[in-house]
């Protein structure tokens, strides 16, 4: 707005400034600067003919460039910064005040499966994925106040440049794995009243007592489909930036990263929190993940309708063929 | 020290491309790179007007904020240059640049575009003046020897100016007087945040 204010000002200055001097010669402004001044009024850029093969190029001048600087410098260092450090915060107090979540009454010593092998494949798959792309790309917000000056400009580049291919070629066994995941999971993750009643009491984080829950709680339901649809917004603007100028235009270019980046940034936020009660916030919360059994009064504390509805299936399920009756031999 | 700038005055300038071509001859710019154009505006109507355009070296410029890797440096004559010996790559100045400056040697999909390229007011760059590394990465020091950039010298209508800022602004206020209009300096708002007054 102020650029504009100051486009007008000068348009006003110079319309009122030249006949002063013009002694009778004056000409009007021609029809080309008046588009040219009315374009940058309205914002928009200002375009022409070129007689060289790069199209790009015939745009003369396109004022979304400050725009995009002051989201790249401004905005997006404190969305970013905001939210990844306030929920490091966050984490911190919660973990004062909570401690490390136990499992009530002990470990049973039996366990139940909770992830099978491809299913704990794939989400680390996604994980680690992930964590580079976060990494890579908090690196080409922060890196330069953060990292450059630990390390020098050299290394710095050779890390950049090392995180930039990183960043471009890891996105595709992340988009693949976020299609599994949304194989995999989406059944038992569709909202119901369960997650109503979850949300109520507080998820079990705050307060005594853990509501009830199937395989997933609605913060979970949360997380997948943050992931899911985060993921695949991120993965659109991603690849429209990773092939620049071929799907859109300049300003198409600056929309993508916008984009990208500001849901990048919220969602590393939110895995930060993923990963602290996946891991260190919850005792037995992390063998879902790495062996895929889990204690079964871990299973009963956060997950009692699931865990109710696995032994209905065992109940159920038709023995073997070559089972035998108890005491036959 | 001096304030250097570029000054087109599209009044005069007859898109003659003698300016596009000193530069890619010049500084030996390879196909595909283009420092500096020659953009006709209304081309073929009434009030048609060219603008020759390259990087502008601006006040505060907007590449050099927004580059990951902190790559630009503005000399002593307040030039903006580049270092690609630490350039990734990334395109981030071509989003941010109001004059579509920077330019990369490949189209750039999977992040391969290669070294950004950009006018350097035939200012070389962070290599020794007028080293054979220089003139490879960046091309011709002709203000390390004096002179100024060699797409201002051919102009033949002198539409484009280039110097210290104050004394380029002055011949063309004397131009504007004596002929009696102007369209403005084209892009000192957006670039230097002044316009010349008359």
């Amino acid at each position: 707005m102020k650029i504009r204010i100051l486009a007008l000002f000068a348009v006003l200055m110079m319309g009122a400034a030249l006949p002063a001097f013009a002694q009778g010669t004056a000409r009007e402004p021609s029809v080309a600067d008046e588009m040219a001044i009315q374009s940058l009024l309205t914002g928009n850029p200002v375009h022409g003919r070129i007689t060289i093969p790069d199209q790009r190029a015939a745009n003369l001048i396109q004022p979304q460039g400050r725009e995009w600087r002051e989201f790249h410098n401004v905005t997006l260092a404190w969305v970013g910064g905001i939210a990844v450090v306030g929920m490091l915060a966050i984490l911190t107090v919660f973990r004062m005040v909570r401690g490390r979540i136990p499992i009530e009454g002990g470990r049973s010593g039996r366990t139940i499966q909770r992830f099978n092998v491809f299913e704990r494949g794939n989400h680390w798959m996604v994980a680690s994925c992930f964590i580079i792309l976060a990494l890579s790309g908090l690196n080409l917000t922060f890196g330069r106040h953060v990292l450059l000056p630990l390390v020098g400009p050299v290394a710095f580049t050779e890390i950049s440049h090392w995180g930039k291919m990183a960043h471009n070629f890891l996105a595709f066994p992340f988009t693949l794995g976020l299609v599994f995941m949304l194989l995999l999971w989406i059944k038992d993750n569709i909202p119901n009243g369960t997650d109503i009643r979850w949300l109520k009491a507080g998820g079990g984080l705050v307060g005594h007592g853990e509501p009830e829950s199937g395989r997933f709680n609605a913060g979970q339901k949360g997380i997948f489909w943050i992931t899911v649809l985060g993921g695949a917004a991120v993965a659109v603007s991603g690849y429209m930036l990773v092939f620049p100028f071929f799907f859109t235009d300049i300003q198409g270019m600056q929309l993508s990263h916008i984009v990208h980046s500001i849901i990048a940034v919220l969602m590393i936020a939110v895995m930060v929190a993923h990963i602290y009660i996946g891991t260190v916030g919850m005792d037995g919360a992390v063998e879902a993940m790495t062996t895929g059994q889990v204690d079964l009064n871990w299973a009963k504390q956060h997950h009692n309708l699931w865990v109710e509805e696995e032994m209905a299936k065992g109940r159920g399920a038709a023995p073997p063929a070559s089972a035998k009756a108890a005491g036959a031999d | 020290m001096a304030r250097m700038k570029f000054l087109l005055d599209s009044d005069r300038c007859i898109e003659c491309n003698a300016c596009v071509t000193a530069c890619k001859n010049e500084n030996e710019v390879p196909w595909g790179i283009n420092r500096r154009r020659v953009v006709t505006l209304n081309d073929g109507k009434p009030g048609e007007r060219s603008v020759s355009m390259a990087c502008m070296h601006c006040t505060d410029a907007p590449c050099a904020a927004v580059c990951p890797v902190s790559c630009f440096y503005t000399t002593a004559d307040a030039i903006v240059l580049h270092d690609k010996d630490l350039c990734i790559g990334c395109g981030y100045c071509f989003y941010a640049c109001p004059f579509g400056a920077p330019q990369y040697p490949r189209i750039g999909n999977f992040g391969s575009r290669g070294k950004m390229d950009k006018c350097t007011y035939c200012a070389g760059g962070p290599q020794a003046d007028n080293s054979e590394a220089e003139f490879i990465q960046y091309g011709a020091n002709r203000i390390a020897e004096g002179k100024l950039p060699l797409c201002a010298e051919m102009c033949s209508t002198k539409a484009l100016l280039a110097g210290d800022g104050e004394v380029i602004a002055q011949i063309y206020r004397e131009r504007v007087q004596r002929r009696g209009y102007g369209a403005g300096a084209w892009g000192w708002r957006t670039a230097y945040r002044e316009t010349v007054a008359i």
